[in-house]
């Protein structure tokens, strides 16, 4: 593949992929995603393979990144039409692909509802589906994530082209704070005035950095995303890097997921040979490389600046941040730092304008939120809804309510550093400063359900047992703070319980929280402050009534 | 360099720019207390005492002084109720390591500290880090380091660096708020290159005017 050199080549190259593609030929995608590929998807997909080549160039099969719906992997999607097929076996194979050739529908595979019996073929029909509003990821059913050819025919990259053609770098910024894009990370801060800040700081050398090292537990959509997709948030990241004037990019990643890393590498050698990195990006005379980082497997390794300290070769340790990161970061360099869902956002701002961006979502936080669904969910998986929408709609209409008929008792988000809240708050609208002010931050987006048997102490002690491994242990507060309650909460778990604990708990939260050195100390008390907020008669309960011993 | 006027405990300050709150704190003879500082070693930031409340265009925020660097206008309270509880209750995590520290046990009465409210710990480690930065960053030696992470890091000396320098130095032994660096360096003698004593004790014979935190005594005759 030569190198394409501008705007009009990439145009009519992308015009010969689609000349050769006959949209009436069907297409079979096996879901490969993290939830379908544990159930063992790529034998479901060699058989296909297998089938459709019997039958000579009839039908087209496509390994895809995640389809959402990971409670009924594997998911195969069948298009034209977008008939979802659930749970689909090796032996179930030559009756799709019989059923597809005839215009058919396979009924016994496709969604039925488990109270009404009602059944729905098409993708637009399946609950799980209908509620959603999938920007960002309904594009990974039609793409091989090794095929960059496949993100072309869908659109990709012509962002990049109106980016780089028709606007000038001041123009890109200002449509992305035009479009209020708020990080997808956790704190929600405007994007476009983190750009700005890089952009003007006085360094020349800069950097734009992919934080994909999605660690929060209970969060899987920046993998689906990434490993799914992983043109589109390069294309986000070039994007930026052309408003924010870097030379350089760094995806930083997971290093222990194998699919992943393939597809990303596979993905920049791919950009880096059609020519949307390197050296005069279409003719435009902007210069831009990527280069793939990965994690030493360690939580912390997220926060942002730990994360720079571990692109430079050091220990992933946060340094404080009174200067921040986006002035003073890589190497002292200013260093712009988004996460994936944040990047992947931006080339629909650029195609499709701020106006149309912020049409979408609430009054304060725009576009759509992807949200992993997990815990006592019948319907578990990864979401795309518009900001604002109301929890209940992912809870019951999109997740189905709880399983094995329970109630529930509480919604859980933000992984180790979020918050629960209680099910009568199921009307809160999915928003950035709404659920922060509720105590259960949106975080990354990692939305766990709770039923009634649900024991909120142990939730509590569960979630610090994970973070108190993933400190860095550089600051007193974090390293201290957190065995100290984890020690305690342990205890009353145990029945072991002592008066006093209440107020020890809450010394150590309070200072924990306002005292450590980065995100992830100053965070780790809040699922119990929240726990405590709404929850606090069970941890009272825990409390022997008379006891001389404090 | 521009002179940065502020105000520390109602007390107007000038600084050059650059100065962190707690030199300019230092300067103007006004105590804030630290543990893992040092002169010589570069602002760590880990033990959190030093952290102070600075109010600046009517925000409050929490800041570690020896870090933060001074801005232009800002109020800077060294204490307040707040302040005080952070550090208390710092001091009495500490203690579960260290309940005898010196250092330790003078914060506790400051800030009424109990050096009994939390579960004890079995490390006499407040990991500082002062012996690993100042074997770092002064000696260039590096002959101990951190090792893990979270609530088990800890200091750890490594046998093959530590058994050529270590006797020789000890200079982390004297700045160790808490005397472990010192047990920390035996174990690792003990377990790792034990009998090194009597190299050391040979060598030290050599350089009668070097003085040393453990004294090293001549390996007694008709050993």
């Amino acid at each position: 593949m030569p190198k394409l050199q501008s705007a009009a080549e990439l145009e009519k190259y992308r015009a010969g992929i689609l000349a050769k593609r006959d949209p009436a030929k069907p297409c079979i995608a096996v879901c490969a995603g993290a939830a379908c590929d544990g159930m063992d998807s790529a034998t479901v997909a060699a058989a296909f393979v297998a089938e459709a080549a019997k039958l000579g160039d009839k039908i087209e099969i496509r390994t895809t990144g995640c389809h959402g719906y990971c409670e009924k992997g594997p998911n195969v999607v069948v298009t034209p039409g977008d008939i979802c097929y659930f749970e689909v076996q090796p032996a179930d194979v030559a009756e799709i692909i019989a059923a597809t050739l005839k215009g058919e529908v396979v009924e016994r595979l496709v969604y039925k509802d488990p109270n009404t019996g009602a059944k729905a073929v098409h993708m637009n029909e399946v609950p799980f589906y209908k509620h959603q509003t999938r920007l960002l990821i309904g594009d990974n059913p039609n793409i091989d994530p090794m095929k960059i050819d496949d993100y072309l025919a869908v659109g990709g990259y012509a962002a990049l082209v109106k980016a780089l053609t028709t606007m000038t770098p001041d123009q890109v910024l200002d449509e992305v704070k035009k479009a209020n894009l708020r990080g997808r990370g956790g704190g929600g801060f405007p994007a476009g005035s983190k750009w700005e800040t890089t952009k003007n700081a006085p360094e020349k050398t800069k950097y734009v950095i992919v934080n994909g090292h999605e660690g929060e537990s209970a969060a899987f959509m920046d993998r689906a995303m990434l490993t799914g997709n992983p043109h589109k948030i390069l294309e986000g990241l070039i994007i930026g890097a052309y408003a924010i004037g870097a030379q350089k990019g760094f995806m930083y990643t997971r290093h222990d997921m194998p699919r992943l890393e393939k597809h990303v590498r596979n993905a920049l050698a791919q950009a880096a040979e059609y020519g949307f990195l390197g050296k005069n990006i279409l003719g435009s005379g902007f210069d831009f490389e990527c280069e793939l980082h990965f994690d030493v497997g360690i939580f912390v390794s997220g926060e942002s600046s730990a994360l720079m300290r571990s692109i430079e070769g050091h220990a992933p340790e946060p340094r404080p941040k009174y200067i921040r990161t986006s002035v003073s970061g890589i190497w002292d360099k200013p260093s712009n730092l988004n996460n994936v869902e944040t990047w992947a956002n931006v080339p629909q701002i650029i195609s499709k304008g701020a106006e149309w961006y912020t049409s979408i979502g609430s009054e304060r936080s725009k576009g759509t939120k992807l949200i992993s669904l997990s815990g006592n969910v019948v319907n578990s998986g990864v979401v795309e809804v518009p900001m604002g929408t109301p929890l209940r709609t992912l809870v019951f209409d999109i997740g189905g309510g709880v399983r094995d008929g329970k109630t529930l008792k509480a919604i859980h988000f933000g992984g180790a550093m979020g918050g629960s809240i209680p099910a009568d708050l199921i009307d809160a609208p999915l928003d950035f400063d709404g659920m922060s002010k509720l105590g259960a931050p949106i975080g990354a987006g990692g939305l766990l359900l709770m039923n009634e048997d649900t024991d909120m102490v142990e939730i509590a002690r569960y979630l610090l047992d994970f973070l108190v491994k993933e400190s860095c242990g550089k600051c007193a507060p974090c390293r201290e703070g957190m065995p100290q309650m984890l020690h305690i909460l342990t205890n009353m778990t145990q029945g072991k319980g002592k008066p006093g604990d209440l107020e020890r708990l809450q010394d150590l939260a309070e200072v924990t929280g306002a005292a450590s050195l980065c995100a992830l100390g100053k965070t780790s008390p809040d699922p119990l402050k929240s726990m405590l907020r709404y929850f606090k008669p069970e941890y009272e309960a825990r409390i022997p009534a008379s006891s001389g011993d404090k | 360099m521009s002179e940065i006027a502020l105000k520390i405990d109602d007390k107007d300050i000038k600084v050059p720019a650059g100065t962190t709150v707690l030199e300019a704190a230092q300067q103007a003879g006004i105590y804030i207390p630290t543990l893992c500082h040092h002169e010589k070693l570069e602002a760590f930031g880990g033990c959190r005492l030093c952290i102070v409340e600075v109010e600046s265009r009517g925000w409050t925020s929490y800041v570690v002084s020896c870090l933060y660097p001074v801005a232009k206008d800002i109020i800077v309270r060294t204490r307040s109720e707040k302040v005080d509880k952070i550090r208390k209750v710092i001091v009495e995590e500490l203690m579960s390591h260290a309940p005898d520290a010196p250092e330790l046990v003078k914060l506790a009465e400051v800030y009424g500290a109990d050096r009994n409210r939390f579960e004890r710990k079995e490390s006499f480690c407040v990991v500082c880090g002062l012996c690993v930065r100042y074997c770092d960053e002064v000696k260039h030696l590096n002959a101990v380091g951190f090792i893990e992470n979270g609530a088990e890091r800890q200091i750890s000396f490594i046998p093959e660096v530590a058994k050529n320098v270590c006797w020789e130095c000890q200079e982390c032994f004297a700045l160790c708020p808490t005397s472990y660096a010192q047990a920390a360096y035996l174990l690792a003698e003990a377990l790792a290159f034990p009998g090194h004593r009597k190299v050391a004790a040979a060598r030290a014979a050599q350089k009668p005017n070097k003085s040393r935190v453990i004294p090293i005594a001549a390996v007694p005759a008709g050993n």
